[in-house]
């Protein structure tokens, strides 16, 4: 039997949903008793969404005042201690598991498997390297713990219905002091949120301005999509680092995935390929985007995009 | 002597297309272009900066690997780091040993920064900088994209899901690079004739003590699924249609 624990991750309001795909991952461990650790100041919001997910058995809490804030630093030590009584430990492989997890290998002394895409066995896993361009499959040895981060997009949510129950936990671990959050700015709009987006738009270098994306935006709108971009395009600063896609961005898993003006590096297209659906409109009919791309189209997207919004409209 | 320890890992270059080799036992590295890790790459150039901004006094560029990392930590030297150290190893090493690694140096070194890529764009673990804060009990400000530092405390700017995160952490810390933090320098010709000369010391792993004995076994490697290129359309109106006749849109 596997015990797996696996680390919430939360705003301190909401559960994120790259939690709830983290639970299905979780299940597909042959036997797998799972349990969900909040940590936070007042979890009890965070922890009642966690228990209502189909395949969750237990929702256990941490509350402490240092858990304000996701500092690795602070929630590693407490993790690491709870983490005695399982066989298994995961998180969403977000920029909040990518930091606190290896943080909690170590102090376990217990190597850890980064992007876990597929579950193969009880301790068989197989992972993403060298940007998608090869899949490994991996073995943890008898006895040794196992520390993941997962794929999120590789793994549908966990459904609704559980009702699993909730505990609080202590934890003895002395939480430093080193480590002080100031804040977080963040472009946060009434957008969808291009990690968990059903649609996404993306704009790349081809738009040649912050300005100029407002035609991603306004088609964006018409679709109730989430906008993304290229590395390109976020270091060109035409939007917020938030928004990139690819093998150092978001890994994203859209039902439809629009391509604007994005030739499609392997590192751009690896943060696509499980989109369901994938859109490209791009004026060099030799871009690599075409390759895996399900609809393409060739031209200028200035004269392109409002046309499709002329077609949306006009259904 | 205020120090800076930098990462300089040794990869296939970000330009080439790696192949998984037929009988499924690696990836075909034969006659491949290596590289810096270009995040480490940006941490050498940060290095570097903290150390011209007066923060620092000395930049040392640390390499684990067999002999070949040489020619990355000559380029590292070219671009102005001001020794460096390789931890010779023969056999493939996890994060964790990796870690293992720098902790020794660490605390033979003594540095107030240590600086890595916040992943590596072979094996993309993004692991062993969170790994040796944690064996250091030290702060972790990883993702970073701006790093000031003011005496005994660093407030870094980190890329998170959310959007920049700003933390302050006291010194000595470990941070890693993501691509926004800086632009690296080119490196020219009479720097890389300078770089010859200075000190480059070769430590043995054995010497240090670590276990190396792996713990995830590698099974198997294989090339992924690939998707199927799709139609091509020729208007606006077409595409429109086509996303209709798939349902999935209305």
């Amino acid at each position: 039997m596997s015990t797996v624990l696996i680390v919430a991750e939360h705003d301190g309001h909401r559960l994120s949903a790259a939690t709830a795909r983290t639970v299905t991952c979780a299940n597909q461990i042959p036997g797998a008793a799972v349990t969900i650790v909040v940590l936070a100041a007042e979890p009890a919001a965070v922890a009642k969404e966690a228990a209502a997910l189909a395949g969750v058995q237990r929702v256990l809490t941490i509350t402490q005042a240092g858990n304000t804030h996701t500092l690795a630093a602070v929630l590693a030590p407490q993790i690491a201690e709870l983490a005695a009584g399982f066989t298994h430990l995961l998180a969403a492989s977000t920029t909040f598991g990518k930091d606190v997890m290896p943080r909690v290998a170590a102090l376990l002394n217990t190597s850890q498997i980064s992007d876990l895409m597929a579950v193969e066995g009880e301790r068989r896993f197989r992972r993403p390297i060298y940007a998608g361009n090869a899949i490994v499959t991996i073995e943890v040895p008898p006895g040794a713990k196992v520390v993941a981060t997962v794929r999120a997009a590789s793994f549908v949510a966990a459904a609704q219905g559980g009702s699993a129950a909730i505990e609080s936990a202590t934890v003895k671990a002395v939480l430093p002091r080193h480590t002080r959050f100031i804040g977080v700015e963040s472009g946060a709009t009434d957008r969808p949120d291009l990690q968990s987006a059903a649609r996404v738009v993306s704009g790349g270098r081809a738009l040649g301005s912050a300005e100029n994306f407002k035609h991603i935006y306004s088609l964006a709108d018409k679709l109730g999509a989430a906008v993304g971009a290229s590395r390109a395009a976020v270091d060109a600063g035409y939007v917020p680092n938030e928004l990139q896609v690819g093998q150092t961005g978001k890994i994203i898993a859209p039902e439809l995935y629009v391509a604007v003006g994005i030739s499609g590096a392997i590192q751009h297209l690896t943060g696509i390929k499980d989109a369901r659906t994938i859109v490209a409109i791009n004026k060099d009919a030799e871009a690599p985007i075409f390759e895996v791309a399900d609809i393409g189209l060739v031209g200028d997207l200035f004269a392109v995009l409002p046309e499709i919004e002329l077609a949306l409209a006009g259904k | 002597m205020r120090r800076v320890l930098v990462g300089v890992k040794r990869v296939v270059d970000y330009n080439v297309r790696i192949r998984v080799k037929p009988d499924g036992t690696g990836v075909a590295l034969d006659g491949v272009k290596m590289s810096i890790n270009p995040f480490d790459e940006i941490g050498l150039e940060e290095a570097l900066r903290i150390k011209e901004r007066g923060h620092a006094d000395e930049v040392v560029a640390v390499s684990i690997g067999p002999d070949d990392v040489q020619q990355q930590l000559r380029t590292a030297l070219a671009m102005g780091a001001d020794r460096a150290i390789q931890v010779r190893t023969t056999s493939a090493i996890e994060p964790l040993q990796a870690a293992r690694i720098f902790l020794q140096l660490v605390e033979k070194e003594q540095p107030s920064v240590v600086i890595l890529g916040k992943q590596a764009i072979d094996d993309d673990n993004s692991q062993t900088g969170q790994m040796l804060a944690a064996l250091w009990d030290r702060p972790q400000a990883t993702f970073a994209s701006k790093i000031e530092i003011n005496g005994a405390v660093a407030v870094v700017t980190r890329e998170v899901d959310a959007g920049l995160e700003k933390i302050e952490v006291d010194l000595p810390a470990v941070f890693t690079t993501d691509l926004r933090l800086n632009e690296p320098r080119y490196v020219k010709l009479p720097e890389i004739m300078k770089a010859k000369k200075k000190p480059l010391d070769v430590l043995d792993v054995a010497a240090l003590g670590i276990d190396l004995t792996e713990t995830l076994k590698v099974v198997k490697y294989e090339p992924p699924s690939q998707r199927t290129r799709g139609v091509m359309v020729k208007s606006a109106a077409e595409l429109v249609a086509q996303l209709r006749a798939k349902g999935i849109l209305q």
